[in-house]
């Protein structure tokens, strides 16, 4: 038997479950689903006002876990990792610096982490977490963008059959749901600030959907 | 367009983000070895199609993607009542 205290957390992680560093690590530049359309370039040739500003939030860590909100020992040791508790009531987040959580169904979360400390944050999941549980790293299938300004609210009701009226779309309330005939996880960040998970596969189809429909405004990408 | 009430949710939400996935109450033989033909092919194929009431299942499939049962009458298509699985109606035909 290996002693586990000596072990680096890849060998101790690997004696848990199947789970691998994703990220080779801050030296290989990564490139996320929109790398194409070069969005730094158009932060610095673009317009500079308009009632829209777009940023990509991108090469974060997702991961996904599943596990029992009634299981207190579980809670306890979310609150551990992340510094901050999981929360509970349907369709609301929490947040605790650059770690944020999500609520996504009875028993399912969503955490956003910093890229490079993704399988650190994976791994201490493996060393805390008791019982039956799932935590998944669903990095490269997402990205996020993030909508801010005075008419972002207006593209998003373009979009999605959800009501985002503020008296009922509250700072922090997140829904999953269809968006542009695709679908997206969004979340209310700030007074006019919106924040969208969409998936990989449909990112150039949203960006050109949200350069359509934000053009009567001004759109102007921040990068 | 309905608009339905997700019980895990809470809140109200647009028909597009569900789907319905038929009769609900369906119980799968506990012995299905011990079936007959019929029972069986019963239990795989055959299905209500009341006018009136009808207890479904639905899934909201764009958002918490969880299974839910709901009554609705299909023909006003009035939403009776949704309840979670495990849940039994309290809103039945006579
Ligand atoms: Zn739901």
């Amino acid at each position: 038997m290996s002693d586990l205290n000596v072990m680096t957390p890849e060998e101790s992680a690997a004696t848990k479950a199947a789970v691998m560093n994703q990220v080779p690590g801050p030296e290989v530049e990564g490139q996320s689903p929109l790398h194409h359309a070069d969005l730094e370039s158009l932060a610095q040739q673009g317009p500079k006002s308009g009632g829209v500003h777009l940023r990509e939030l991108k090469l974060l860590g997702h991961l996904t876990l599943r596990c029992n909100a009634e299981n207190a020992e579980q809670l306890a040791a979310v609150e551990r990792v992340l510094g901050v508790a999981l929360p509970l009531q349907p369709l609301t987040s929490a947040e605790n610096g650059a770690y944020s959580i999500r609520w996504m169904s009875p028993d399912e979360w969503l955490i956003l982490v910093p890229g490079l400390e993704t399988f650190d944050i994976e791994t201490r999941f493996r060393d805390e977490m008791p019982g039956h549980y799932s935590l998944v790293n669903s990095s490269g299938g997402s990205t996020v963008l993030e909508l801010s300004g005075e008419n972002a609210l207006e593209v998003l009701m373009k979009s999605t059959p959800v009501d985002l009226h503020p008296k009922v779309f509250p700072v922090g309330k997140v829904v999953s749901t269809v968006f542009a005939k695709s679908g997206a996880i969004i979340r209310r960040s700030g007074e006019q600030r919106y924040e969208l998970i969409i998936r990989r596969s449909f990112a150039d189809y949203i960006w050109l959907w949200l350069q359509d429909a934000s053009r009567e405004y001004g759109l102007v990408v921040e990068a | 367009m309905f608009h339905i009430y997700c019980p895990h949710c809470a809140e109200y939400r647009e028909e597009e983000e569900f789907h319905a996935k038929g009769q609900a109450h369906i119980a799968r033989p506990l012995d299905p070895e011990a079936c007959s033909d019929k029972e069986w092919g019963e239990y795989l194929f055959f299905r209500k199609n009341p006018r009136g009431l009808h207890h479904e299942l639905w899934v909201h499939a764009a958002g918490c993607r969880k299974f839910f049962n709901m009554t609705r009458d299909t023909q006003t298509y009035e939403i009776k009542e949704v309840y979670k699985i495990g849940e039994q109606p309290s809103v039945v035909a006579e």
